[in-house]
This record gives C-alpha cells, sequence and structure tokens, in this order.
C-alpha cells in the first residue's frame, strides 16, 4: 500500500488546536469564577486531549509532552482528586498561553520555545507533585521456540465483534499454528445458541515468536475468554496440521477506490474565496436590477411576458445574495469570548473585583465588521473597568456589593446590531466633565441636556489628552473608538447616572457589503442615502425656510429647526442652474444630531452593493463609497454621518 | 463488490479527518459523525461495517455509543473499535464492558489503522 501522508491535516490541527486553546481559557475561568459544571470540566479535558493526540500525529513533541501533563491535571479534577484551585487555574492558563507560542513555532516550522516548554512542564509536573514518569516499560520478552495456547471464548465473545477465526488467523500470520477445535463445552444441538461462543481451541504456535506478539492478538478479547498460554514443551512433530484457517477469506473491499459520500457539518473556508462570491453576486445583482430596466422599455405584450420570468429572477437574485451573505456571518461569540480573560486579569492589576456577564452571543455579524470592532470594544471595557468600576471599598461604601458587573450584550435592532457595554460603576460627574471642557477650552452650553454632555466625552480636546486618565469615569482615547466605530458605518452613542453606571451604545450595520438605500435625484444625478439613517422626507414650503446669519438656512420641521443643506451645493452638481420649483428635503439623524437635506426628487429604496471608492480611488468628503445602478451608472452613496457632524446640531 | 463501509466518530476535526482519508486511501468507503449521537443516527439510517469511536466526546460519549450500537440488531456482532489514547486503560475496560471489540491506540499509524480494520473486516 502506498504511504498515507498526513502532513495535509497540519492546517486543519493548527486551527483546531487554536479554538480548542480559546475553549480551555474559557474553561478555565469558569472553573475559577465558580459558574462551571461537569461539562466545563469535559469540554477542557477534550481540548487538550485531541490536541495531545493530533500533535502527537504531526511530531510537535513539545506540544503532546505539555498537553499531556496538562491532560493528567484535568483528568485529575474531572476525577475528584483534585480541586480547581487558584494555583491550578494560573498554571493551566498559563499553559494555555504556552500552547498558543508552540502552535505558531510548529506552524512556522520552527522548533518550539525551549525555555517556554521547560517553564510551562516544570511548573504542571509541580502540581503533579512529581516528576512525571510515562514511557511504559517496555517488556522484555525473550524469545522461545513457541507457545502452546489454550483458547477458551466465553459465550459472549461474539456480542463484542471479536470472530475467533480472526485469531487464529493473526497467530498464524506470526508463526505455524497448529489448530486443534476442542469441543468440550459444546451443548447438544437443543440447547445450542448460535451467537453464543462454545468452542475453544488449542493452538501450537512455532516459532520464535516474542510473547508480546501473542498476546496483542488477544489483547482485545482477555476479558472474554479464559486462555492459557505456556511456552511449547518440545518440538515435537514436524509434520503439522494445516494452518488454521485459509487467510484472506474475505478479501477487504479493497482497490475499489471510491471517495463517498462524507456528511460534513461543516468546513473551512479562505476569506478571500467568499469575498470573491459576494463580489460576483453583486454583480449579478446589478445585471439583474439593469435588465429588469431595459425590459421596461419593451411594449407592453413583450414586457409582460418577461415580466413574470424577470422576477422570478430577482427573487432567486436575492435569495443568493442573502444566502452568500449569510457566510460571512459569524456569531458574535467568537469576539465576546476573549473579553473573560481581558477582564479577569485587568480586573487582577486594579485590585478590582468584577464579574462580566455576556449575553446575545448567537447574534450574528459580518466577519469583517467583528475584526474591525474588536479594538473599540477592548478599549470600551477596560475604561469601563478601569475607570468606571469603583474600587471594592468604594462601593461598599456606597451600598453596592463590592465586585463591580460590567455586561456585554449583542442584539439585532432593526438592520443594524447593537452592542452595548453597560458597568455598574459612579457614572460620569457631569459637573466635573463640564469643568474640563471649559479648562481645555471647549465651549459647553450649561443648559445642555445630559445626553449633548455625555458626548463630550468623545471630543478629542477631551479624550486623547493623555494627562487627563480620569474625567469622571472615561478614561483617553474614545474619540478614536468613535473615529473606528463610525468609519465602519456605526454610531456610538453613551448614557450615564451618576452612581448607577455607565452604557456605552456601539449601533454597527451588518455587515459592509450591503446597504438598503433610499435613491435620490438631484440634477439628473442619482445619490444613495442609507435608508438607516433616513428619518422622513417632506416637501419644502418656502414659508418653512428661515436664514440664519443671513447665510445659513434652517428648515422648520413640526416646530423643530433643522439645519437645511442643498445636496447640489454640496456636491456642486454640473447643472446647478435653476433651484427646482418643489424641492423635496429628506430628514437624517446620525447621533441624535437632525439635518434636512435638499433634493430634487425621491427616486425609490433598493439595496445596493457598495463600492469602496477609497480603494479604487481616494477618500471623498461626504461620501462613503459608490454604487452601480441598474441602467450602469454609478451612483455616490451619501456619508450621512460625516454631514450630520459637520452641520447638524444636536437634537 | 462494493466497498465496505466505515464510520468514522470523533469531535476533533483533525482526528476524523486523518481517520477518514486514511481509510479512504485505503479504498474504503467512509462516513464521518462528529459525536456520539450524530453517529448514533447516522448508524440507525445505514448499516456500517465497521465504526471507529473516539471515547472523548460531547453530547454522548464513546462508551455510550458502543452501548448503544449493541442493542441495535444491525449492530450486534459488527466490529466496533475506540480510538483511544494509551493512557486510557480503564477506558479500554470500561469500552470493553460496553461492547467494544478492540482499540486502536492514538496517535495512529495509518498504514496499521488500515490494516487492523481489514484485519476485523475479515
Amino acid at each position: 500500500m502506498a504511504a498515507i501522508d498526513l502532513a495535509q491535516f497540519q492546517a486543519t490541527f493548527f486551527a483546531e488546536s487554536r479554538e480548542g486553546l480559546d475553549a480551555m481559557e474559557a474553561g478555565l475561568l469558569a472553573l475559577e469564577s465558580g459558574a462551571a459544571n461537569a461539562e466545563t470540566i469535559n469540554t477542557v479535558f477534550r481540548a487538550a486531549h485531541s490536541m495531545k493526540g493530533g500533535a502527537a500525529t504531526f511530531g510537535f513533541t513539545a506540544i503532546t509532552d505539555t498537553t499531556h501533563l496538562a491532560e493528567t491535571l484535568l483528568d485529575q479534577l474531572r476525577a475528584g482528586r483534585r480541586a480547581a484551585d487558584a494555583a491550578f487555574v494560573d498554571a493551566l492558563l498559563a499553559t494555555v498561553d504556552a500552547l498558543r507560542a508552540m502552535l505558531d513555532a510548529a506552524e512556522r516550522g520552527l522548533d518550539a520555545p525551549a525555555g517556554i516548554v521547560r517553564a510551562t512542564c516544570s511548573r504542571l509536573d509541580g502540581l503533579l507533585g512529581a516528576a512525571s514518569a510515562p514511557a511504559a516499560s517496555a517488556a522484555a520478552a525473550p524469545p522461545t521456540g513457541g507457545w502452546r495456547i489454550h483458547f477458551r471464548p466465553r459465550p459472549g465473545l461474539y456480542a463484542s465483534g471479536n470472530d475467533p477465526s480472526r485469531l487464529l488467523r493473526e497467530l498464524d500470520a506470526l508463526g505455524r499454528a497448529r489448530v486443534t477445535c476442542d469441543l468440550a463445552d459444546l451443548p447438544p444441538l437443543s440447547a445450542l445458541d448460535p451467537v453464543e461462543a462454545r468452542l475453544a481451541w488449542r493452538i501450537d504456535l512455532e516459532g520464535d515468536i516474542p510473547r508480546d506478539a501473542v498476546d496483542g492478538v488477544f489483547a482485545w478479547v482477555d476479558t472474554e475468554c479464559d486462555l492459557d498460554i505456556a511456552p511449547l514443551p518440545a518440538i515435537a512433530t514436524p509434520a503439522a496440521a494445516p494452518p488454521a484457517d485459509a487467510p484472506e477469506t474475505r478479501a477487504a473491499g479493497s482497490g475499489a477506490i471510491e471517495p463517498g459520500e462524507h456528511a460534513e457539518t461543516s468546513m473551512r473556508v479562505a476569506v478571500p474565496k467568499i469575498d470573491a462570491l459576494i463580489n460576483l453576486v453583486g454583480e449579478l445583482v446589478i445585471n439583474q436590477a439593469s435588465l429588469k430596466q431595459r425590459a421596461s422599455l419593451l411594449d407592453a405584450a413583450a414586457a409582460e411576458s418577461l415580466g413574470a420570468c424577470l422576477d422570478e429572477i430577482e427573487r432567486n437574485t436575492r435569495d443568493l445574495q442573502e444566502a452568500v451573505m449569510a457566510v460571512r456571518m459569524v456569531p458574535v461569540e467568537a469576539l465576546f469570548s476573549r473579553f473573560p480573560r481581558l477582564v479577569r486579569d485587568l480586573a487582577a492589576r486594579l485590585s478590582k473585583k468584577v464579574q462580566l456577564q455576556t449575553s446575545g452571543e448567537g447574534t450574528e455579524l459580518d466577519k469583517g465588521v467583528i475584526e474591525r470592532i474588536v479594538d473599540p470594544l477592548v478599549h470600551l471595557v477596560r475604561n469601563a473597568l478601569d475607570h468606571g468600576l469603583e474600587p471594592p471599598e468604594d462601593r461598599l461604601r456606597a451600598g453596592k456589593p463590592a465586585a463591580g458587573t460590567i455586561s456585554l450584550s449583542a442584539s439585532h435592532q432593526g438592520g443594524s446590531i447593537v452592542i452595548e457595554v453597560t458597568d455598574d460603576g459612579r457614572g460620569i460627574d457631569r459637573a466635573r466633565l463640564v469643568a474640563k471642557a471649559a479648562e481645555r477650552g471647549i465651549a459647553v452650553d450649561p443648559g445642555a441636556s445630559d445626553a449633548e454632555i455625555w458626548q463630550l466625552v468623545f471630543h478629542p480636546g477631551l479624550s486623547t489628552a493623555g494627562a487627563i486618565t480620569d474625567i469622571s469615569g472615561r478614561g483617553v482615547g474614545m474619540d478614536v473608538v468613535r473615529r473606528n466605530i463610525l468609519a465602519l458605518g456605526g454610531e456610538v452613542a453613551i448614557a450615564s447616572e451618576p452612581g448607577a453606571g455607565t452604557r456605552v451604545t456601539v449601533r454597527l450595520p451588518l455587515t459592509l457589503a450591503i446597504l438598503d438605500g433610499m435613491s435620490v435625484a438631484v440634477d439628473g444625478e442619482t445619490y444613495v442615502l442609507p435608508l438607516g439613517y433616513v428619518v422622513e422626507s417632506l416637501q419644502v414650503r418656502p414659508a418653512d425656510v428661515n436664514l440664519v446669519a443671513a447665510r445659513h438656512r434652517v428648515l422648520r420641521v413640526r416646530g423643530e429647526y433643522l439645519p437645511l443643506l442643498a445636496m447640489r451645493e454640496l456636491f456642486g452638481s454640473p447643472g446647478a442652474a435653476g433651484a427646482q420649483r418643489q424641492p423635496v428635503a429628506v430628514v437624517v439623524e446620525s447621533d441624535g444630531r437632525k439635518l434636512a437635506l435638499e433634493i430634487d426628487e425621491l427616486v425609490g429604496q433598493q439595496q445596493v452593493v457598495v463600492k469602496s471608492i477609497e480603494s479604487n480611488y481616494r477618500r471623498v468628503d461626504g461620501v462613503s463609497g459608490a454604487t452601480i445602478l441598474g441602467d450602469g451608472r454609478v451612483a455616490l452613496i451619501v456619508d450621512v454621518g460625516g454631514l450630520a457632524r459637520r452641520y447638524a446640531r444636536v437634537a | 463488490m462494493s466497498a465496505l463501509r466505515v464510520l468514522a466518530v470523533d469531535d476533533s476535526p483533525t482526528m476524523r479527518q486523518m481517520v477518514a482519508f486514511s481509510l479512504r486511501e485505503a479504498g474504503f468507503e467512509v462516513s464521518e459523525a462528529e459525536d456520539g449521537a450524530d453517529a448514533l443516527a447516522k448508524a440507525r439510517q445505514e448499516k456500517y461495517s465497521c465504526v471507529v469511536a473516539d471515547v472523548n466526546m460531547p453530547k454522548m460519549d464513546g462508551i455510550t455509543l458502543i452501548r448503544e450500537l449493541r442493542r441495535l440488531p444491525d449492530y450486534r456482532f459488527t466490529p466496533l473499535l475506540m480510538l483511544t489514547t494509551e493512557s486510557g486503560g480503564e477506558k479500554k475496560l470500561e469500552g470493553k464492558a460496553a461492547g467494544a471489540t478492540g482499540w486502536i491506540v492514538k496517535p495512529f499509524d495509518p498504514q496499521q489503522l488500515v490494516a487492523t480494520i481489514r484485519k476485523v473486516l475479515g
């Protein structure tokens, strides 16, 4: 048989092992917080166990040795012979980190970092109480002239799927076997149960055969038979009986190589492949829209006959698009799972007591969004812990439990996903925040609402100043967090109550590749407004438009004055000749800021495939991307969030 | 003659795929199951000539799987093998008590795995 090369499974092994380590880490943290049950311990044990098996196959001995020690410890824990105390959890968490390093090295074809391996193993050895003594003693087996074997199966032998004739064949393969059947236990036919093993055999096995080899043949059945094995007395009869059984009576179906169906429930796919698929589906959506538009130019009879067909294609395309997008969606669990460790370590460093609660882990989000939201979220959680939560003694004095709570939750709300970071700490001190702002020369309206004041936390002038590490609960870098979230097409808002805590709400689009848009026309050009920002649209009556400071126009909408921005001026459309007689305004809202955009007419709602302008050209102010319309023309997607930040007032 | 069908059961994708790959290379038809419950459902739908199951698995472990399989008329005498590590002495006994035919030791050598499966399938 040709050699079977398993090296191709190394990539699977690395990916699986990393997931296993994440699971180990999560399980260990649960153990420490007392939230673990028997299944948690089993999960951690299995992760170590699987990793050991794979590593041994590929010859990653450092990983095999380390996981072996970890597995032994976990097995003791599982059997109740050991408690999951702090020393235990710490050592195993350190082991998880060390194993990550060893995996990285192995993946790059490097030797395992010897220092780390030694330190980890000796720490685990220390816990085990003694240097581990592996390596089963190699059995010494002086060869003899042969063996006399009396093999008496117990009645249940067949029921274990073992076939005595196979054992006899295997013995015969070791040497020369002379087999006599022993019928002593055979009952009369009337009492014979064919599923019971009633025959016994005496085998004289000649040859220079180690005892181990004979034991090996019977290893699977030694609890299901009575077995006497003794050295063969003396070689007597050279004329032997024919071998036990004709070997190869039923040759296994080798040769017929047939892949067969392998029912796999999941598989790993490289992200670029999925992106290529999404791009292609995007093109399909555009072509389908184009087809539909052209069909509408046909005469009625032809259009009708095509219509049903086109509707079907439209439905299929939409389903296909959804299915393809779903491939990119992953549960936020992957994101949340890194926080227990982070919170634990940081809390220990700050001498604070914290309980982390997570919910909505099953909520799915585009993988690209998840990757880019990690850093902002880490920052928010870190801030909540560092600045939001009080030290235990302060909390007790305030009548709160010593351990603070930080909760992370994810949920779907409309076309967005909302992630909230909540702490039950001291909240933001409005007076201090205002004072700090004044100190930094930031104008603050004393009568401003709390919501407006909290927005100051994100003000670059306040939040990036390295010197202020504690602005009544919020720390540095919040403007960076906010910028990153905005770059994803998301929004961030903050709510706080003194003494009760702070909640930061991050709203993100489900995906970056497709957008529900409202198409609007301005001077014959089409623009797309992301639907999530659109509040309403209305006819602009001249009486409702006022000028402020003789320059800025405002529109009165139900008693509220909103900045009115002419898209024509904003984008300097070429045909910016005369104003439309009946202009329309679309009211948009972002981050609590409202703004009215003046356009010529509403065209309709549609899903558009977002194409990046930045990666194809360069960043353009006021524009977040572009899309291709059904008729093949390019439409710009308006960066409503950016406009609102520049022009709008906080609602 | 159609190829003999083997069911490979392991929650570790690496191990499961390696077992399945080795056996497919040797000409067996292989189905995969990722835990005992999954394997039991598959075995109920279709008769396999041999089952190779890991011991430690979520949902249903390999020993329970073997015990359950032995209760099915189709699997009374079928070779049911455990994939186990050398250290699992007690597990081997437990597995035998549940009706296992024998075991294959992890890490396995593909050639040996194939030889063992050929052996039990006669």
